[in-house]
């Protein structure tokens, strides 16, 4: 499943994916958790009854604000959480 | 002010008129017995502007009560779940197990468990279009969900938007109420226009609403003003929808199901008709809970 947290407002798009496939049986030992500086991701439950991860609900209407540190102009040439998973199950849209 | 000249201001003052407010609906399948069914089981979608009960029989569609949630969660589900027990004689020790789910999920205080609006919108869109319904849009009282789904109802790709009121119900409410006009008659006059106007702003209600302020002081009429607001609800919701992918098999549940205005244009915007359901689209939430607390129970009947 492909889980986009995120939302689009009169000044852009901002979605973070995950592909919960690539996510249940994580090969990066949930490294994204410890990589954002913010610490917007955490684990749950799923409806399927898989443990995923997931954009905690206050940070999805935010994320545009949350996640500017980290884009290039912070000096980042690579975002710390899409670097962290390396099964590559997040990507942002921005 | 003296108290009579109270009393002829309230004589010549005209009551305010509702025209946002939209039909409830109880309805029961009166062909069906509940008393000689194995599981009964229900769904309560508590809404941030609706709430629904459905009460699935064997697996069956057997009624649902549809009325505007209160200003808390926990009485908005009990007058909904009573609304519709009251009109077949069923109690709630008769009901095996209930799911709740939307906005106010986690705080129906008679559930056994809360499951997301998402995951039960593709279940209930499923059982009311079949196992062929691939695309659903969700166009909720102040949220929008594009979700994608495979054959057995299960989600495979979702996007919500609970942040912007624009493609929501309540942005509908808005209008019909700027326009005093019943909410139920905007979509069919919508239509009424010689040339289909371009849309107002669809990134913002408040925008939105100043628009066709604007619109009408420029001498638009009101149905023009309204084939304008349901454009850009379209385009507002198309563009949700493209971003998890478009397949046929489209379905819309929630309010603005019922407002051909907004319906038709989002189906020329995709060049693909949405399918169409003899069940009110608004329970769709609510009927994918009472079938997955079915599933449930029927899994328990297996394992025991």
């Amino acid at each position: 499943m492909i889980a986009n947290y995120g939302y689009k407002d009169g000044s852009g798009e901002y979605y973070i994916s995950i592909d919960t496939d690539k996510c249940i049986h994580c090969e990066a030992a949930r490294a994204c958790l410890r990589a954002c500086p913010k610490q917007m991701f955490e684990t749950l439950v799923d409806d399927y009854d898989d443990e995923v991860v997931w954009v905690k609900k206050p940070n999805c209407r935010t994320l545009s604000y949350d996640c500017s540190e980290c884009k290039p102009a912070s000096g980042y040439t690579s975002l710390p959480c899409t670097t962290a998973c390396t099964p590559g199950a997040i990507k942002h849209s921005w | 002010m003296s108290a009579t000249s109270v009393e002829v201001m309230a004589e010549t003052v005209p009551e305010k008129k509702e025209f946002w407010r939209w039909q409830e609906n109880v309805w029961i399948d009166e062909t069906k017995d509940w008393r000689s069914a194995n599981i009964i089981t229900c769904g309560i979608d508590v809404g941030s502007v609706s709430s629904q009960a459905v009460l699935v029989v064997d697996g069956e569609l057997y009624g649902f009560n549809s009325m505007r949630t209160g200003n808390n969660s926990p009485d908005s589900a009990t007058n909904a779940l009573q609304g519709v027990m009251d009109k077949c004689g069923m109690k709630l020790e008769d009901i095996r197990y209930v799911v709740g789910t939307g906005y106010g999920r986690v705080n129906v205080p008679f559930a056994h468990k809360a499951i997301t609006e998402i995951a039960c919108h593709a279940r209930g869109a499923n059982y009311m279009g079949g196992n062929g319904v691939r695309t659903i849009l969700d166009m909720g009282g102040q949220d929008c969900k594009a979700i994608h789904c495979d054959e057995k109802g299960k989600v495979t790709n979702f996007l919500m938007n609970d942040k912007c009121a624009a493609g929501t119900g309540r942005g509908m409410e808005v209008i019909a109420d700027l326009m005093q006009i019943p909410i139920a008659e905007l979509g069919p006059r919508s239509f009424d226009v010689d040339v289909e106007p371009e849309a107002v702003s669809s990134v913002c209600v408040v925008f939105a609403k100043s628009e066709a302020l604007g619109l009408l002081k420029a001498g638009y009429t009101k149905n023009k003003v309204i084939a304008a607001y349901c454009q850009a609800m379209a385009e507002r919701v198309v563009s949700l929808l493209e971003r998890i992918g478009v397949e046929e098999g489209f379905f819309i549940t929630g309010g603005i199901a019922k407002n051909p205005g907004v319906v038709r244009r989002i189906e020329k915007l995709l060049g693909i008709k949405a399918m169409e359901t003899k069940v009110d689209s608004q329970i769709a939430g609510a009927l994918g809970a009472a079938l997955f607390g079915y599933t449930l129970m029927q899994k328990q009947a297996k394992a025991a």
